[in-house]
């Protein structure tokens, strides 16, 4: 009996392949139905809902959600200086971020791609990738710690009579630069990668000094990785409100969205679409730059 | 390039600062773990192992332990399947929306974690009236999860011929058969490595999770934040911590090994350039 329910069961099987079997299209649909459903369903479905919800409104008598169609929340978005100063220092910092990580991933990738050798560049990947991925709470933590008034960062810099920035602005532009530096850093290394030496030898060999070589060839061919790297440094920063919550006291987009999602959430739908529409514009501008052949 | 040798000195200087500056605040962290003292002050007055077994005897810091690997092995199965799904129809088939799949896949990621969060919390309360909990926390980890395997299977498909298949085919082996014995024993190495990527983006994931959470759980990451702010727990949220940074990083590293041919694991963040990198000779 056991071995003619196999037998059935394999038929089975055998009958749903003889039903795939040359039809592409059943095929790719096949596979497509679970990722296009969550995916585009799912997950796009819910950004509707945001984009929709942005519109409701709030009563203020009973605290009930009223799903009307309203402007209200996006005139206080606008009018009320006290969002319009949150939505400019997060991206204010946001563009501060991008450039000091800018600055400092490259000499780190010029090295990795140009200068290391086979084995100190594996070496130097790994050490680059392993903190992208691990432990972000604990980092942003760890910075809470160094910057406090009893940390090490002002125990590091007493002996010469300084201080660290403390909690605030400052600190936050620090953690984040700090966070996503790996992010800028991976890009610039492809970038350069693709870069053949021959065409650095033959600047120099023309009589360009390093920093003419630099400024004339490297510099416009890896700036579409630039862009890159600062999507995610740029996108990264809006949304983060742990950092700003960890190490200042300002509000950033994403406090004040957490804030308003138990008691308005209209008002938070509304807020969290600012960093969508500014990364349309942003993602808009880095195609233009060529950035999207180097993600 | 030739540069002078004060210029690769310098160079040189400037590589060791940045890893220091990438590497110092996860030394700081671990020293803290063994402070002596139990208030955070730079340097600590002695070292000591106490606070190990006092951090693993925390029932409610277990508790969050052991959400945490539910979400995160639920939200690997889930992006696993998705993952692989998405990448055979793309790898393997032509179909008139192809190039938008990657696109539609690496959103989640690419949308700050405060709009992918509000936005799925938003559907469960508002539209779906499903109550927060570790079911919509496994939902919104699986969706920008499935990137993470998607990327690392589109990348070994690309690598291995279809050739292979196609002469699977010709032999006689139907659909099934052809997968079970060509398809997915090539694949195995970039489905652990994803699984093993997904996995610790979800284990380390805090801001999707706290907009998706319910009210009476909490992931270690979330234990981790609400302790931040209570001065006698830190000396166990230090030990906690260095648990969480080894859990997260022993995965990624062993990913990384796993797909190294393929130029190290491609991670849909700034790791998928790196795969592009050494596809290019």
């Amino acid at each position: 009996m056991a071995t003619e329910a196999v037998a059935r069961k394999r038929s089975a099987g055998h009958r749903l392949a003889d039903l795939f079997h040359g039809r592409p299209r059943l095929q790719v649909g096949a596979l497509l139905a679970g990722p296009i459903g969550w995916l585009v369903i799912g997950y796009l479905g819910s950004l509707a809902v945001l984009l929709i919800a942005a519109f409701w409104t709030v009563d203020p008598l009973s605290g009930e959600i009223v799903r009307g169609l309203s402007i209200e929340n996006f005139e206080t978005l606008f009018n009320e200086p006290v969002y319009r100063d949150i939505i400019g220092r997060t991206v204010r910092i946001a563009a501060q971020v991008t450039l000091t990580d800018a600055v400092l991933a490259f000499p780190i990738a010029f090295y990795m791609a140009k200068l290391a050798s086979r084995r100190g560049k594996a070496i130097l990947i790994v050490a680059v990738l392993l903190p992208l991925w691990s432990s972000y709470l604990v980092k942003v933590y760890s910075w809470r710690t160094m910057l406090s008034t009893d940390g090490v960062l002002n125990w590091a810099l007493a002996p010469f009579g300084l201080h660290g920035p403390g909690f605030g602005d400052t600190a936050v532009w620090l953690v984040m630069s700090y966070l996503w530096l790996p992010y800028m850093i991976l890009p610039i290394y492809a970038g350069l990668e693709r870069i053949p030496d021959s065409l650095i030898s033959a600047s120099e060999d023309l009589g360009a000094s390093p920093f003419t070589t630099f400024r004339r060839v490297i510099l416009p061919l890896v700036f579409p990785a630039v862009v890159a790297g600062s999507i995610f440094t740029f996108s990264l920063t809006l949304g983060d409100y742990i950092t700003p919550r960890l190490v200042s006291n300002d509000q950033f987009i994403g406090n004040v969205v957490f804030n308003n999602i138990v008691n308005n959430l209209p008002f938070a739908s509304a807020l969290a679409l600012v960093p969508i529409v500014v990364m349309i514009a942003y993602l808009l501008v880095a195609r233009k730059l060529g950035a999207f052949e180097h993600i | 390039m030739r540069l002078s040798r004060r210029s690769a000195l310098l160079l040189r200087l400037a590589v060791g600062v940045g890893l220091a500056f990438i590497y110092i605040p996860l030394i700081v962290i671990a020293i803290y773990a063994f402070n002596a003292s139990n208030i955070l002050k730079w340097p600590p007055p002695g070292l000591t192992l106490d606070w190990f077994p006092k951090a693993i005897e925390n029932e409610l810091a277990r508790d969050a332990f052991l959400t945490s690997l539910k979400a995160g092995a639920a939200a690997t199965a889930i992006a696993l399947l998705l993952g692989t799904l998405a990448s055979l129809a793309v790898a393997r088939h032509r179909f008139f929306g192809r190039e938008t799949i990657s696109f539609l896949v690496i959103l989640p990621i690419a949308l700050p974690g405060i709009v992918t969060g509000v936005a799925i919390s938003n559907t469960f309360t508002q539209v779906l009236g499903v109550d927060l909990g570790l079911f919509t926390v496994i939902v919104g980890h699986a969706t920008f999860c499935i990137v993470v395997v998607y990327n690392n299977v589109v990348a070994r498909l690309r690598r291995v011929s279809t050739s292979f298949e196609e002469a699977s085919a010709d032999l006689g082996a139907h659909t099934w058969q052809t997968f079970r014995f060509v398809t997915f024993p090539s694949l195995r190495t970039a489905l652990v490595a994803g699984g093993l990527l997904a996995f610790a983006l979800s284990f380390d994931e805090i801001i999707v999770t706290t907009f998706t959470i319910g009210a009476g759980e909490e992931t270690l990451p979330i234990w981790i934040f609400r302790n931040l702010f209570r001065p006698n727990q830190l000396p166990i949220v230090n030990v906690v911590a260095v648990l969480v940074v080894l859990i997260s990083i022993v995965p990624v590293y062993l990913a990384h090994r796993l797909t190294r041919e393929e130029g190290g694991a491609a991670t849909g963040r700034g790791g998928a350039v790196e795969a592009e990198a050494t596809a290019v000779p």
